[in-house]
């Protein structure tokens, strides 16, 4: 929904809609009083179609460069809700065999649209922690080497924020399966593989659907 | 400090950690949402209290407003025509500094104190002359109510205008940075619009 007060010149242009809108109200009426409100009605809807109209457009894609460190493979996880999954630790250890890895797993703390605007975090980033640390354990008692972050409620942001100081050369996105991932419903692995430079492989939860778009990229790295 | 701080900083960072600000909303974007929700909710219990007086109430009277009162509508009309004039200087003002025209800005600035000073001393002559009190009945208490919160906003408005035109000739603002032009401006539409929905619901329907 577009804010008509975000600006002095926006705000300005909602004057002179309000102005033009109670004219044609006030007009209506001087002529008959179910008019008045036909045209209440008319002109409240084109308004409000208005208003929504303002939808904002997707981001623009944003390549970020990665800087591969050699004989070390850095492998970076983006999960939240599904990160004690199996499937996970699984991926995560095929992908690491026979390097020595670097796993870094961030945690985007998730959060109602309310509470960010609000910048209402702290019970989001609680949870997100808790199983971040639960899943570090899990995964260092696999034997990987692995730290976490807590990241941005936007998995896409938070993938941002890691790669800007963790140069990765192989993205993990763990989500529940399709029709119960939100993430999924908002296109968050399609718009990853779209904005970085870096393999991304989707693994779905602990039901053993992985969708690996760089297997031949990932089977390279040895 | 975590690997990803130290990173940052090569473990030689003192002092408190950078301010976590995950909202992708800046902060004086969010303060106007939640100012306008503020806002909406004080003018909309106001409205209600009007509607319930003229509409809901079954001793409503016949006529707005009762008889033998009489709103001064011609004057309130010019009153409206010179708020909305005002909004016009407030937005040259501030077309004319994003265009470096520093004159402009403060003769922009300058009309609209004008303009909006015009308009509340208009209507304190309007109450003095407009023949009944807030005790002489539900709809004078509704009526005062409602155009005396509005005059409290223009008042505040010409407040913040003020120190705007004071930096203005202070030398303040660029094209670049007018934020302090900007936010008034924005309130003044704002005022501006309510008074447009107080002037035809009280005084023309």
């Amino acid at each position: 929904m577009r804010n008509p007060f975000k600006s002095e010149e926006s705000a300005f242009r909602f004057l002179l809609g309000t102005i033009a809108y109670f004219a044609l109200i006030v007009i209506a009426s001087l002529i008959a009083t179910w008019l008045a409100f036909v045209v209440f009605i008319v002109l409240t809807c084109v308004a409000f179609a208005m208003l929504r109209g303002g939808r904002k457009q997707p981001a623009p894609g944003e390549h970020i460069e990665h800087v591969a460190v050699e004989d070390t493979w850095r492998v970076l996880v983006i999960a939240n809700e599904t990160l004690h999954g199996d499937r996970l630790r699984e991926e995560i250890v095929r992908m690491s065999a026979g390097v020595a890895e670097d796993v870094l797993v961030v945690c985007p703390a998730l959060n109602s649209k309310v509470r960010t605007w609000t910048s209402d975090e702290d019970g989001a980033r609680d949870a997100a922690r808790a199983r971040l640390d639960a899943a570090l354990e899990t995964l260092r008692g696999a034997g990987l080497r692995v730290r976490g972050e807590i990241g941005d409620g936007d998995p896409l942001q938070a993938l941002e924020d890691a790669l800007r100081s963790f140069s990765a050369d192989a993205i993990i996105i763990s989500t529940h399966p399709a029709g119960s991932s939100n993430w999924l419903e908002r296109g968050v692995v399609e718009a990853a593989r779209a904005r970085v430079d870096v393999p991304v492989t989707h693994v779905i939860g602990d039901t053993t659907i992985s969708v690996a778009s760089d297997e031949a990229e990932t089977a390279s790295r040895a | 400090m975590s690997a990803h701080a130290e990173a940052l900083h090569g473990g030689d960072h003192h002092g408190p950690p950078a301010a976590n600000q995950s909202s992708r909303i800046p902060p004086t974007i969010l303060g106007m949402f939640l100012f306008i929700g503020t806002e909406a909710m004080l003018f909309g219990s106001f409205f209600a209290a009007y509607f319930f007086v003229r509409v809901v109430n079954p001793d409503a009277p016949d006529t707005w407003p009762p008889h033998p009162f009489e709103f001064p509508k011609f004057v309130a009309g010019i009153n409206t025509a010179i708020l909305v004039t005002s909004s016009f200087t407030m937005h040259w003002a501030l077309q004319s500094i994003k265009r470096n025209n520093r004159r402009g800005l403060q003769a922009g600035l300058l009309l609209t104190i004008l303009m909006g000073s015009a308009f509340l001393l208009t209507q304190f002559i309007e109450y003095a002359h407009i023949g009944f009190n807030t005790g002489d009945g539900a709809f004078a208490s509704v009526f005062f109510g409602l155009t005396g919160l509005h005059g409290a906003h223009v008042l505040v408005g010409l407040l913040l205008l003020t120190f705007a035109t004071i930096r203005a000739f202070r030398g303040h603002y660029s094209p670049e940075h007018h934020h302090g032009v900007e936010l008034p401006g924005i309130y003044w539409h704002f005022v501006d619009v309510m008074w447009i929905v107080v002037y035809v619901t009280v005084y023309l329907i």
